[in-house]
């Protein structure tokens, strides 16, 4: 049996998806800014990419733009908008348990002179809008959170921290890195008062290497990559046809069941950590504590991600045990002897020293089976004790 | 004016007597072996004590130089142009265009070192230096004689052509690999034993190696980093049959039931007993570490004495005597050192002691040895049938 349990780290493109993006790569080859018919053909699947992603985001075909992925989304938003507002104010708010793709693009700004906020989180992982509330200053023209952490599944309440932000700084920007929760969760910008959101394509199924930025009509944005000005010249270069093709037929096919396949992660997720929490000295982190029984409280986190603790296993060990028996799963801390990296998010929960190097995460996706969940907590039972049996002191 | 041959010296294999083909066919060979991976066709050829590398079609000279300078047993690599001319007028004349092509700035002192090799040839050796001295006097006048300390030596040789030649190129010395029999490198991923595997291959001796793998300690990308330190080593040895051994179970037995400080040192006990039935197996003559006294607790004279003590094959440990930024610099200098120090574990690493012995006495290391009495036979003919073969070419 196989299971693979990383969809957080990337997931396997749907079948459709690979038969769609085979087909414009060897038929729509035109360049969408050609004049001719073979570049008309090839901005159709543009438009009908964007316009995919518009109907599920309900908002206006024009403000989303295509981008090489996550990485690049979240660039453009924080660097383009700090940059083109910076008359307004210098100062910029996020949280330290972002994606590198937030926190290292934060750290060049510092570097270019801008003021950088960097909230502490709950033990849960979720961002505390009294904390928020006193991070604002009258300076403030950016304020950046993930909607659901990447390592933990601490999901925010994205559209109440918004509307803080709004009554406090009518004129800040919000942006939220939605890489995780995009295809799990449904997501209105407009309701949310969300200015920017960054999605990408191959967590929910498509293909890897496109991403895109929705940015409202309103927010002041400039672009960060220069040349023959597609996009309306927001994002320069020809654009990755195939791919986003790829990344809209994604989007339609995940959300046109989102409510059911939420559900059903939630079940999966649920079970997965009550049999979880059985095993000796495992623990599960992110899960709110005030959430009024463990049921409800997991509906106020990710229905895809897992954290676990086991004491005692070293996570990189417990990691390749797991994969011997085709099981895939990521170190919450990639922790090798010479070059230890302890995960920011880990630390920032104050999760206990002792588990920082023991930590594992499980991220489930629509394909994950339930056979594959209990074939995990199998092993997990049979390689836990004898891993701990030769701990290292 | 191209070149179109490459003169190979050799200075040790020189001094060799009634053996002295054997060295230099094992060097052609190795010299064919090397030009293999150089785009051209190449005819290697001896004559007169000499080793010529002709190039039969277009070739890049500067690929053709790299790929000479991996080839133990070459001392020098001259860029050599042959020409048929035997008229000794135009030769004067080939050899002025000679140094106009070589070399366009014209201040430097030169020497001319004609040789006769074909005594048939009209013009003496001391003519000729001082014809061609001339010649090229007069075509450029700034530049001087110098026969004590000349920047440029002008080669003029008359042998079955006439070759001129004056850059030379070091190669890395030492002698074909191939004659001096074979032997068994233990490589780990780690700085030291690429580099002992290089010196000792430098002698002359054909490397096989064997690593020792402990999933799920190691992983699968620490093993690949073996296999490319393996192949990196092998663009100077040839081929390298790398032997994977799975380590674990003798691990987990010795850590259940030997001391935990002798433990780093029984385990080294077993890796050079394993080491020496697979050397055995296949033909080698010795063991090749890249142990250096004191650098760890398990190098120390002591540590070594008591490592040393089981095997009988010799063991060759060429970083003996040297330094830790020594062995960088070499490991730098053979192109291993930035694949050494990429972090993943090797299973020196994981099960080592806080403080492991450093003057470990045989009688203790054996008295404990003798608490696996009753698996250890067993896990080690199991280990030695996990043999994975990989050819790294």
């Amino acid at each position: 049996m196989r299971a693979y349990l990383d969809n957080s780290a990337t997931t396997r493109p749907l079948d459709k998806v690979t038969e769609y993006v085979c087909h414009v790569m060897k038929d729509v080859y035109g360049n969408p800014s050609s004049m001719h018919m073979a570049g008309v053909e090839a901005e159709k699947e543009l438009r009908g990419a964007r316009e995919a992603i518009s109907d599920i985001l309900k908002t206006e075909a024009g403000t989303v733009l295509f981008t090489s992925g996550g990485t690049e989304s979240d660039n453009l938003a924080l660097i383009g908008a700090a940059e083109a507002n910076r008359r307004a104010g210098m100062h910029l708010i996020t949280t330290k348990t972002e994606h590198p793709a937030v926190l290292e693009t934060m750290k060049y700004l510092e570097g270019q002179g801008f003021e950088v906020t960097y909230l502490d989180v709950l033990p849960d992982g979720r961002v505390d809008p009294g904390v928020l509330s006193e991070a604002l200053t009258d300076r403030t023209v950016l304020v950046s959170i993930m909607h659901v952490n990447n390592e933990i599944g601490a999901m925010n309440d994205i559209g109440q921290l918004a509307r803080l932000v709004k009554d406090r700084c009518p004129m800040a920007l919000f942006h939220t890195d939605a890489v995780q929760s995009f295809g799990k969760v449904r997501i209105n910008p407009k309701k949310m008062n969300i200015d920017m959101m960054s999605v990408s394509g191959h967590k929910i199924h498509g293909p890897k290497g496109i991403g895109a930025l929705y940015i409202s009509e309103k927010a002041k944005v400039r672009p960060v990559i220069f040349g023959g000005g597609q996009q309306k010249g927001m994002r320069s270069g020809t654009e990755n046809v195939p791919g986003i093709a790829g990344l809209g037929l994604a989007a339609k096919l995940i959300y046109e069941d989102i409510e059911e396949s939420t559900e059903r992660l939630y079940a999966l997720k649920e079970h997965f950590i009550r049999d979880l929490t059985e095993l000796p000295d495992v623990s599960v982190n992110g899960i709110p504590e005030d959430g009024g029984g463990i049921k409800s409280a997991i509906r106020l986190t990710a229905p895809h991600i897992v954290s676990a603790s086991f004491a005692g296993v070293r996570a990189e060990v417990l990691l390749h045990a797991l994969e011997s028996k085709e099981i895939y799963v990521s170190a919450g801390s990639a922790c090798a002897s010479n070059k230890p990296s302890v995960s920011r998010t880990l630390q920032a929960i104050g999760l206990d020293k002792s588990l920082l190097d023991s930590t594992l995460r499980f991220s489930f996706s629509v394909e994950t089976k339930q056979e594959e969940i209990d074939y995990t907590l199998s092993v997990l039972s049979e390689e836990i004790p004898k891993l701990r049996r030769y701990s290292r002191h | 004016m191209k070149y179109s041959t490459f003169l190979i010296k050799y200075a040790e294999i020189a001094v060799k007597g009634k053996n002295r083909y054997v060295f230099e066919d094992a060097l052609m060979h190795r010299i064919r072996l090397v030009l293999k991976h150089v785009e051209g066709d190449y005819a290697v050829t001896k004559s007169q004590g000499r080793v010529y590398v002709d190039c039969l079609s277009a070739c890049d000279e500067d690929e053709v130089i790299a790929a000479l300078k991996r080839v133990f047993g070459i001392n020098g690599i001259c860029p050599v142009v042959k020409t048929d001319t035997e008229d000794f007028e135009s030769l004067k004349e080939e050899v002025v265009k000679f140094v106009d092509d070589q070399y366009p700035d014209k201040n430097h002192t030169f020497k001319v070192f004609a040789k006769r090799a074909r005594k048939t040839y009209p013009v003496s050796s001391m003519e000729m230096n001082c014809a061609i001295g001339e010649a090229v006097l007069e075509a450029y006048p700034s530049m001087k004689v110098d026969v004590h300390k000349p920047e440029i030596e002008i080669h003029v040789e008359v042998r079955e052509s006439i070759f001129i030649y004056s850059k030379q190129y070091a190669g890395p010395g030492g002698m074909p690999v191939g004659t001096n029999g074979k032997a068994m490198l233990l490589l780990s991923g780690g700085i030291d034993s690429p580099v002992a595997g290089y010196m000792i291959a430098k002698r002359g001796v054909k490397i096989d190696a064997v690593y020792f793998h402990a999933p799920p300690y190691t992983s699968e990308r620490a093993k690949q980093k073996v296999v490319d330190l393996a192949r990196l080593v092998s663009r100077y040895t040839g081929t390298i049959c790398l032997h994977v051994i799975n380590f674990t179970d003798i691990q987990l037995a010795i850590y259940e039931k030997c001391p935990h400080e002798e433990l780093t040192i029984i385990m080294r006990r077993y890796m050079m007993r394993i080491a020496e039935r697979l050397a055995c197996d296949n033909g080698c003559l010795g063991l090749i570490t890249g142990e250096s006294i004191g650098q760890v607790a398990s190098q120390t004279v002591q540590s070594l004495a008591v490592t040393n003590e089981v095997c009988t094959l010799p063991v060759f440990r060429p970083l003996i005597g040297f330094d830790k930024l020594d062995i960088i610099a070499l490991s730098e200098k053979i192109g291993t050192f930035e694949t050494s120090i990429l972090p993943y574990e090797d299973c020196c690493t994981i099960f080592v002691a806080k403080h492991p012995v450093t003057k470990p006495d045989a009688m203790i290391i054996r008295r404990s040895e003798t608490k696996l009495a009753d698996v250890i036979d067993e896990l080690v003919e199991k280990a030695i049938e996990t043999d994975e073969v990989i050819n790294v070419i």
